[in-house]
């Protein structure tokens, strides 16, 4: 197995086998599924973004349209396995996502970040207005169905924090492996000049389009997740502008253009904030209200991320490779002196 | 170890310790709240959850607990969004001896419904929820108090067919709903349509996009239908735009009805004149002239307790309606304690105390309550509990309540709140109670 391989084999071994000893629901509910589908739909952000170099604002209505799509196709289609469901919600997504991807072959930059804007506006005014996608809900919420398959429910916390890493390590594999294949290649080398790319005979159309396809189909897969095995409610509101800056700062924080960059990213606009929350409750007590502790701690989040960018404006992913590089000099240099 | 991370590390055992300990404690009975004093909605989080805070130190300094049990909480800042109500949910329900959930939100109470069901401890959603959930036999842990979407729509109609002369003379008049464009919004339009067609009124619904900061050519559209009255049926930001662009179309404020989520001071005083002769339903009445707001300025304020930093807000639409919500949920306890015994209850035994949960008007006077809400009456299987409505009108400085208690009309709601029910029963594979002892199934 190359180096490279053995990182994330050994990551997700000790993931799958840390899990069951965590215990607490808490770890797993409101820590470990939120990280998981936010980084999942950020490795699928940073294709369209870190790699292709096309920007988007429209993560959130590709989410929506898998969690919706998930929701609609286990009710309307009777026996259906639960990846059928699951392949079938991020290809609903993948289709919508090619659909405004379009603009792309056309506008580029700001003007093409602004058109994907008119993806989560419109989705979120679909999903609002026809009462038929919440199967005529009054009030437009569903509830997310059980997450079963061949007899084998995943309803418990565990159950599903294994069925959301199994999805995640699956479709980062993927991730991983088209970014490294000539498609990749292709991707990177319109990101990086698309003029000269394309007199060298790259498929600018194509490449464009395809990033724009998997991109989507891996966030709404997360979409499904977040809906499914995270929150277990849908609403449209959930799936604001928000949610689609959110997801892309994961991916500026984490690093453009790595696979881990955006699992860091996540670790820390997801995690940090818990984490925070839940250590300032030990030294200040009871003394301030809560109201004034949350603003605290999005104060000291905010200076944590100008923080790390200040220190290293290419990511954390970036941070954490100058940090083993310097490990693996200085284990050198130490052994050279002996 | 460097200094930074020794200091992480006692704040994590302190936090630990704070936890265990806890546990040992006994005879408390503790209330999780998933409150939200920032953000958009942070008005109305911080006027209920200080109302109900405020009750529940009545209740422990005046009686020292409710027969003996010390009532504690614990704060979430949710800013009413849902991931964090479920964090927030996530972290404190392992506490022990939790009584009940009060989100007061009905994104967080969806997201909840699964988990509290399987953890079995109640759910409250005072005046707002899913209208199902009124029904007992499918939702045995989700009680929407006092009002639920129908009920409230039903009063509204009621009090509007009162100032025209009588339920007959609604017959070829017009009605404008103007909904938020949200789920709580959306939640009513079926129920217009049935009253319009049961009481021959013409009623046309228009929706005002979340938030409704820019409501013009609804109000050009409302001024050109020319109708009878106009419901606002708002949240947050859109109520203040719409009063303040019906005056600028001319509409009259007092032809302008709100629904209960329309009806503080805080949706009226930024409209300013505007505002002035507009009136609300509401199922708990404003002001301090009631005995049990009086005893809250005089024990908990007077003790430096009070949970308000602004003392004008006492008596507010949104603190009353959180020392309503602590009356229901320490009587829904009291009750629970009568069967079960005077100790720190399950949350199973103080849902049995909710659906039994009646407070008939002398009791609530003798809460020292009377005026302030009128009564309630829940039973296994209506858990809404049939309250009343009364309305009040704005006059540019304090609501000022100008109708009896209506009682909406819910032998007609019944039903139909059952047969949606049953409805989604049949959606989910859900098996519905046949009666108050048959097991919890769902």
């Amino acid at each position: 197995m190359s180096r490279s391989l053995a990182l994330p084999a050994f990551g997700l071994a000790l993931a799958y086998g840390l899990a069951p000893l965590l215990g607490s629901d808490y770890l797993i509910e409101a820590i470990a599924l939120p990280f998981l589908a936010l980084s999942l739909a950020a490795v699928g952000l940073n294709l369209l973004t870190g790699y292709t170099g096309q920007v988007s604002l429209g993560s959130a209505a590709f989410l929506a349209i898998g969690a919706y799509a998930a929701f609609n196709l286990n009710l309307r289609v009777h026996g259906q396995p639960l990846p059928l469901t699951i392949a079938l919600a991020g290809l609903a997504s993948a289709a919508v996502g090619v659909g405004f991807g379009l603009p792309s072959l056309r506008l580029r930059g700001f003007y093409l970040a602004v058109s994907t804007l008119a993806a989560q506006f419109f989705v979120q005014w679909a999903l609002n207005k026809f009462a038929w996608f919440s199967n005529n809900s009054n009030s437009g919420v569903i509830d997310a169905p059980k997450l079963q398959f061949a007899n084998v429910s995943f309803s418990s916390p565990l159950g599903r924090c294994y069925f959301s890493l199994t999805v995640v390590a699956v479709l980062t594999a993927l991730v991983w492996r088209l970014v490294s294949v000539k498609a990749g290649r292709d991707f990177m080398a319109v990101r990086d000049h698309e003029t000269a790319a394309r007199i060298i005979g790259v498929p600018v159309l194509r490449a464009k389009l395809t990033a724009f396809a998997v991109s989507s189909f891996v966030i709404g897969v997360a979409g499904v997740l977040w809906a499914f095995a995270y929150l277990r409610t849908v609403e449209p509101d959930g799936f604001n502008l928000d949610r689609s800056f959110q997801i892309l700062f994961i991916v500026i924080i984490g690093s453009l253009a790595t696979i881990r960059g955006a699992f860091l990213g996540a670790l820390l606009i997801v995690v940090l904030p818990l984490l925070l929350s839940r250590l300032s409750v030990a030294p200040f007590g009871g003394g301030i209200d809560a109201g004034s502790l949350d603003m605290i701690q999005r104060v000291v989040i905010g200076a944590a991320i100008i923080g790390f960018l200040i220190a290293e404006p290419e990511g954390l992913a970036a941070l954490t490779r100058r940090a083993s590089q310097f490990a693996g000099r200085t284990l050198k240099l130490n052994a050279a002196s002996r | 170890m460097s200094p930074l991370l020794r200091k992480f590390a006692s704040a994590g055992a302190i936090a630990l310790g704070a936890l265990t300990s806890a546990a040992a404690l006994a005879d408390e009975q503790f209330f999780p709240l998933q409150s939200y004093r920032e953000g958009p909605y942070a008005a109305g989080g911080s006027g209920f959850f200080g109302g109900f805070i405020d009750y529940l130190n009545l209740i422990n300094i005046r009686d020292g607990g409710v027969n003996g049990v010390k009532l504690t909480w614990a704060e979430g800042e949710t800013q009413y969004e849902v991931e964090r109500g479920v964090e927030v949910y996530e972290r404190l329900k392992n506490h022990p001896a939790v009584a009940a959930w009060n989100p007061l939100s009905v994104g967080i109470a969806y997201a909840m419904i699964d988990r509290i069901t399987q953890d079995k401890v109640p759910l409250i959603a005072i005046n707002h929820g899913r209208t199902d959930s009124t029904d007992g036999r499918l939702f045995p842990y989700v009680f929407p108090l006092l009002l639920n979407p129908y009920s409230e729509t039903s009063g509204i109609v009621i009090y509007i067919a009162s100032k025209l002369g009588g339920l007959d003379k609604l017959k070829g008049k017009k009605i404008v709903v103007l909904y938020h464009g949200s789920p709580h919004g959306k939640e009513t339009i079926p129920i217009y349509k049935l009253l319009a067609q049961k009481y021959g009124f013409e009623v046309s619904q228009i929706e005002a996009p979340h938030p409704g900061v820019e409501q013009q050519s609804q109000w050009l559209t409302i001024r050109r239908a020319r109708p009878d009255y106009v419901v606002l049926r708002g949240w947050g930001v859109m109520n203040p735009v719409a009063l303040k662009t019906a005056a600028k179309v001319g509409f009259p404020a007092d032809h302008i009805v709100g629904n209960v989520w329309s009806n503080s001071e805080e949706d009226v005083l930024p409209a300013g004149e505007a505002a002035i002769r507009y009136t609300a339903i509401t199922t708990q009445a404003s002001g301090q002239n009631y005995p049990i707001i009086q005893e809250i300025v005089k024990t908990v304020y007077g003790a430096g307790n009070g949970d308000l930093q602004d003392k004008n807000r006492i008596g507010s639409v949104y603190h009353n309606l959180g020392v309503v919500n602590g009356i229901l949920n320490v009587e829904a306890m009291r009750i629970a304690q009568e069967k079960f015994g005077h100790r720190t209850l399950s949350g199973d035994e103080v849902r049995w105390g909710f659906e039994h949960l009646q407070l008939d008007p002398a009791r609530v006077k003798a809460l020292d309550a009377e005026g302030l809400f009128h009564s309630i009456n829940v039973t296994w299987d209506n858990h809404e509990g049939d309250g009343y409505v009364t309305f009040q009108r704005w006059d540019g400085k304090k609501w000022n309540v100008v109708s009896d208690w209506i009682a909406p009309d819910w032998k007609l709601l019944h039903p139909i709140v059952e047969k949606s029910s049953e409805a989604y029963a049949k959606e989910k594979g859900l098996t519905i109670r046949a009666s108050e002892t048959a097991p919890l199934s769902n």
